[in-house]
């Protein structure tokens, strides 16, 4: 069986790989790619470990086949922080204790980014359901939704 | 398996009819990739039909909108005139999944995996709304009430496939509205869904009105009884009560851990008569 050649771009740097048309584009991130963070929690789109960014759109990468990236731009959770500068929602996270084993920190922060992208100001609510799709199990979501609302009023007044 | 991504109709048609194995089209791939990863189908092929331009984009026409079949809830959403028209259809197809689901997952596709639970269906038949279909003998529009045939069952034949949705013109004083229950407040699926849509003459008098139930039959129920119901009321407690009664009697659901068959069907005429409420509400021009 062939394997498909992709090219796509990936936190901005151009990427090309090789993958099985049966491989998601979660296996090739992690197996391929070596981009590690994002996590398989569920492999039916249901827990938002794998979150990623597609056209801007968040999407789970469970949900995807490699080969539906060709011609994309991806946005992965090693593309939240700035080198070494920590984008102002991971540091909220870190001060805020708002992550405890972490698995699922990766795709939430992926989707948090996404909507303050969209919408620098979101209600409680708002963030609640846009955050519905990511699961956590440890922390019982407060001290993340607080670290997301917080981020947001922090990002304003700068 | 294979994996196709042609750039036209024609020759997404061509590839589907040349197969002679089992295929799939992939749009958002909300249900084929979790299908496939758990092994409930196994396809030979699976074209992907995202790069044909037509099917990625919403056109005005005839009054109404051509909703093409790779175009995702996200960006239906986001559209201010098929909202506008249409908001029943639009709060369905919002309902589906989570923020990352709503990025992939097409009206198209929830009608094509065949689930009787699926939550744009309802809202789609209570619309009147039709599919666009593209094959080998040429095209065809058929009333999305006649696609699903059985749960994952669908009426296409070999080397169709629906290139958009039609959502069609609305009468003055029409909305429509959706709603569905299930145990938690996102990410599950139906466990009772009922679509209205209606229309109301100057003094409030139901002129016009299609009821559908989700998760209560193999295949969404169009209730014509309840339709009658409503039809030259004012929408009354008498008509509503008529209403919930019913959709009530039409339910043929399952018992199942989701739901019994005593929840759903007094639950849907719950969900009929509070669906007639909102969309009546909209159809005389109030948007809250």
């Amino acid at each position: 069986m062939s394997q498909i050649h992709v090219s796509t771009t990936i936190n901005d740097d151009a990427v090309e790989f090789l993958c099985d048309p049966e491989d998601t584009l979660l296996d090739v991130l992690r197996d391929e790619l070596g981009l590690t963070g994002s996590k398989e929690g569920c492999s039916t789109g249901d827990c938002g470990a794998c979150s990623v960014t597609v056209g801007g759109r968040l999407v789970c990468s469970c949900l995807m086949l490699g080969a539906e990236a060709d011609g994309q731009e991806i946005g992965t959770i090693e593309g939240v922080a700035n080198g070494e500068g920590l984008h102002p929602l991971q540091q909220r996270f870190i001060d805020g204790a708002a992550l405890q084993c972490g698995i699922c920190t990766p795709g939430i922060l992926v989707a948090a980014k996404a909507l303050l992208d969209r919408n620098p100001d979101p209600t409680e609510t708002e963030v609640r359901y846009w955050l519905a799709g990511n699961l956590c199990r440890c922390t019982g979501y407060d001290k993340i939704i607080r670290a997301v609302m917080e981020t947001a009023r922090d990002m304003k007044e700068a | 398996m294979r994996y196709a991504a042609p750039s036209t109709v024609n020759d997404a048609v061509g590839i589907l009819a040349a197969e002679e194995g089992l295929s799939r089209i992939l749009a958002g791939g909300t249900d084929v990739l979790v299908q496939l990863r758990t092994g409930l189908v196994e396809p030979d092929l699976v074209v992907d039909i995202k790069r044909i331009a037509e099917m990625t984009t919403i056109t005005e026409a005839d009054g109404g909108y051509l909703i093409g079949a790779a175009v995702p809830g996200a960006v239906v959403n986001e559209h201010a005139g098929v909202k506008a028209k249409w908001p029943g259809v639009v709060e369905a197809l919002d309902l589906i999944g989570s923020t990352q689901v709503q990025g992939r997952a097409t009206l198209a596709g929830n009608l094509c995996n065949g689930s009787p639970a699926a939550d744009s269906v309802p809202a789609m038949i209570a619309a009147n709304a039709t599919a666009l279909i593209a094959g080998p003998h040429g095209t065809r529009e058929v009333a999305v009430a006649d696609i699903p045939v059985s749960p994952g069952k669908i009426a296409l034949k070999h080397g169709e496939l629906i290139t958009a949705i039609r959502l069609p013109a609305k009468a003055e004083r029409s909305s429509d509205a959706y709603l569905r229950f299930i145990p938690r407040t996102e990410m599950d699926i139906a466990v009772v869904s009922a679509g209205v849509s209606l229309t109301l003459d100057t003094d409030g008098t139901c002129t016009e009105a299609r009821v559908a139930l989700g998760a209560v039959a193999p295949t969404v129920l169009l209730v014509a009884d309840a339709s009658a119901a409503l039809v030259g009321s004012k929408l009354d407690d008498a008509a509503l009560d008529a209403l919930a009664a019913a959709c009530s009697a039409a339910c043929k659901p399952i018992d199942d851990k989701r739901g019994t068959i005593e929840f759903r069907t007094r639950v849907s005429g719950v969900l009929a008569r509070r669906a007639t409420k909102i969309a009546a509400k909209r159809a005389l021009g109030d948007v809250s």
